[in-house]
């Protein structure tokens, strides 16, 4: 796919005080040409090659997944590596890493859309599709944990043949809801979102599959004002809605540490901590896929430099705030004056998992202080580089959080080491296929920019300009 | 020409400012069963065309039911239907139910903001007259629609079209039913 316009002119040409291009869409821009361009990728169906290499490395990756399931299915969860006491091993790891991923997405649709910011435009519907398939892959996790996966409905309350309710004082019980209301709220909000450029492609459609595909999605919308009047209101109130919900979200997922007395997750700080993590770490998965995305598809007068450097600022400052989170905990420890607790910090930088508290220093604080430069942030590869030692750094942070706290707790008769088997690495590595395969189908037959709010902008360029 | 085979008279314009301005004089013109069609939604044209709103006020009530039973579930399981003594700690331990509580609101009220869109809007509905107008495919794309309905009582198929013109449309068209 070739945009229309000629590459020297897609550089913004007009810059803000600051140095930065003032437009959101590069000039030139008409309705014909954001139908064209976000249109075609899907519907003419010219996917650059590397599209059909990554989709073939994510397809084995799920594949494998599948087959590391099926172990565990016949096995049961002693094929990890989780022992007494170390028993929340990758699976919860990876269950907090997928839901702090999916928190970017709702931020950038939700928060950003009840601020006015238009820039989000370019990155919502795609950062929205990245939320689902996180929270589908983290949702996976605790499931498989369960030891008895097939009995997962035992989580829901319903009049059961035992007589029996689910425990509601229990942060576990309260993730279940947290987290299956956040995969629907998201489902919802990107559905309800697409349904317009779903519309769009259906009247765009020359093949007879693809407008009854996209007929089927589009419920027959058919752009009337008075539909168009209750979608608008009713999106800024999902976005409403799932502005609560996401800070919430991980603030239950906190609680499961938090409400425990173990040592190093014992503490009030883990909401606002773990929060301020998920919107790091989502962000840095957000322009991890959103540069290689760019440039496949010649999407640079779409997602303008503008966007990178504000997802940028935005990543650094919830880096900045997890930063302050380690330094508090750190002190915390020292100054509640329990010994556990002090213990509990010296084990986490020199004991036996010392190396890799030092590893997530160097992601998660030292490396990303190269944002403090302008140039670093408007560069897209080193943006990516630096997004993805942050994006190690966080799955490293929650390595810490729970495999360091468990393995040694209070009496030394207790302690244990956890090691990862094979079959942990092939379920981490697998959901990141089962991620990057329903990415890499999104890509495929869905509009990865939201070609209706693209049109808004085209209509009105003074939103666009404002900085 | 007011054969019933006629859906409506639909004006084709080129901009979202002259739609606006079409709609205005329209609804002012005393016709009100008419609708605008538009490729991006465009602020004030559902009011200009005399559209009401209803969903905020489901979404609240909603929000509420959801709450409040998500409250009365964990009220009844844990204290009622199968208390369990904790530590001596109360069975009515409301600060622990807080968290459902706050989730299943947001579910209940996010269910009915979804849901009240395609519902009030009678979609899904595959088939729309307007879809008979080889045009309208313009409507999700470029260009921007109105159409005045045949059931309305101010409509004559010559005034109607003879006022649609004096809008200045690109085209003035009769839809099919």
């Amino acid at each position: 796919m070739k945009s229309t316009i000629p590459p020297n002119e897609q550089r913004n040409t007009r810059m803000s005080p600051l140095g930065y291009p003032t437009n959101l869409l590069a000039p030139g821009q008409t309705y014909e040409t954001v139908n064209e361009t976000i249109g075609s990728i899907v519907l003419r169906n010219r996917q650059p090659a590397t599209w059909w290499i990554g989709f073939v490395v994510a397809f084995g990756l799920l594949m494998m997944f599948f087959f590391a399931l099926a172990w565990l299915f016949i096995r049961g969860v002693g094929i990890w590596g989780i022992n007494i006491p170390v028993a929340w091993g990758f699976a919860i790891v990876n269950f907090v890493w997928w839901v702090g991923i999916g928190h970017a997405g709702t931020f950038i649709s939700a928060i950003l859309l009840l601020m006015f910011q238009h820039w989000r435009t370019a990155i919502n519907r795609f950062a929205e599709a990245m939320t689902l398939f996180a929270v589908a892959c983290a949702g996976l996790m605790p499931l498989l944990h369960l030891g008895r996966p097939w009995l997962f409905f035992y989580l829901f309350p319903y009049p059961d043949t035992m007589g029996l309710w689910p425990q509601f004082r229990s942060p576990l019980v309260w993730d279940v809801f947290a987290v299956s209301t956040y995969f629907i709220v998201s489902l919802l909000f990107w559905y309800l979102g697409l349904v317009p450029d779903v519309a769009t492609l259906r009247d765009r459609a020359d093949k007879k599959w693809q407008k009854k595909f996209y007929g089927v999605l589009a419920l027959g919308w058919r752009n009337s004002a008075e539909h168009w009047q209750r979608h608008q209101i009713a999106y800024l109130l999902l976005g409403g809605l799932a502005t609560p919900l996401v800070l919430s979200v991980h603030s239950v997922v906190s609680f499961d540490f938090a409400v425990a007395i173990v040592p190093g997750w014992h503490s009030t700080i883990f909401p606002p901590y773990f929060v301020a993590g998920a919107i790091y770490s989502g962000f840095a998965m957000v322009l991890n896929i959103i540069i290689p995305v760019r440039k496949l598809y010649h999407l640079e007068n779409l997602i303008t430099e503008r966007y990178l450097n504000n997802m940028a600022n935005v990543m650094f400052v919830t880096g900045l705030m997890v930063s302050y989170g380690y330094l508090i905990e750190a002190f915390m420890s020292w100054y509640s004056g329990d010994i556990f607790e002090q213990y509990m910090m010296l084990n986490r930088a020199f004991g036996p998992y010392g190396w890799v508290f030092w590893v997530l220093m160097l992601c998660n604080v030292i490396v990303p202080q190269a944002l403090w430069s302008a140039r670093i942030r408007r560069n897209p590869l080193t943006l990516f580089i630096v997004a993805f030692f942050i994006n190690v750094g966080m799955w490293i942070e929650r390595f810490v959080i729970v495999i360091t706290s468990l393995s040694r707790d209070f009496v030394p008769s207790s302690w244990g080491m956890f090691f990862p088997t094979v079959w942990d690495w092939a379920v981490l590595f697998g959901s990141v296929g089962l991620f990057l395969t329903l990415l890499f189908l999104f890509v495929r037959f869905f509009p990865m920019i939201s070609i209706s709010e693209s049109r808004e902008l085209v209509a009105e360029p003074q939103k666009a300009n404002a900085l | 020409m007011s054969e019933d085979w006629v859906y409506g008279l639909v004006a084709e314009f080129e901009s979202d400012a002259q739609l606006m301005r079409a709609a205005e004089e329209t609804y002012a013109k005393g016709y009100r069963k008419i609708d605008g069609f538009t490729p991006f939604p465009i602020e004030g044209l559902g009011k200009a065309l005399g559209k009401s709103n209803r969903i905020p006020l489901l979404v609240l009530l909603a929000g509420i039911l959801g709450g409040c039973s998500a409250y009365f579930m964990e009220w009844f399981a844990n204290v009622v239907s199968y208390p369990l003594n904790i530590g001596g700690r109360p069975l009515h331990s409301w600060p622990a139910f807080i968290p459902i509580t706050f989730e299943l609101t947001v579910l209940g009220a996010a269910l009915t903001a979804f849901f009240s869109v395609f519902v009030l809007s009678g979609l899904p509905k595959p088939y729309h007259p307007m879809f008979n107008l080889p045009e309208f495919e313009r409507a999700s794309q470029d260009r921007f629609f109105l159409c005045i309905e045949t059931v309305d009582p101010q409509f004559d198929p010559v005034r109607t079209r003879l006022f649609l013109e004096t809008l200045r449309p690109l085209m003035v068209k009769e839809v099919a039913k």
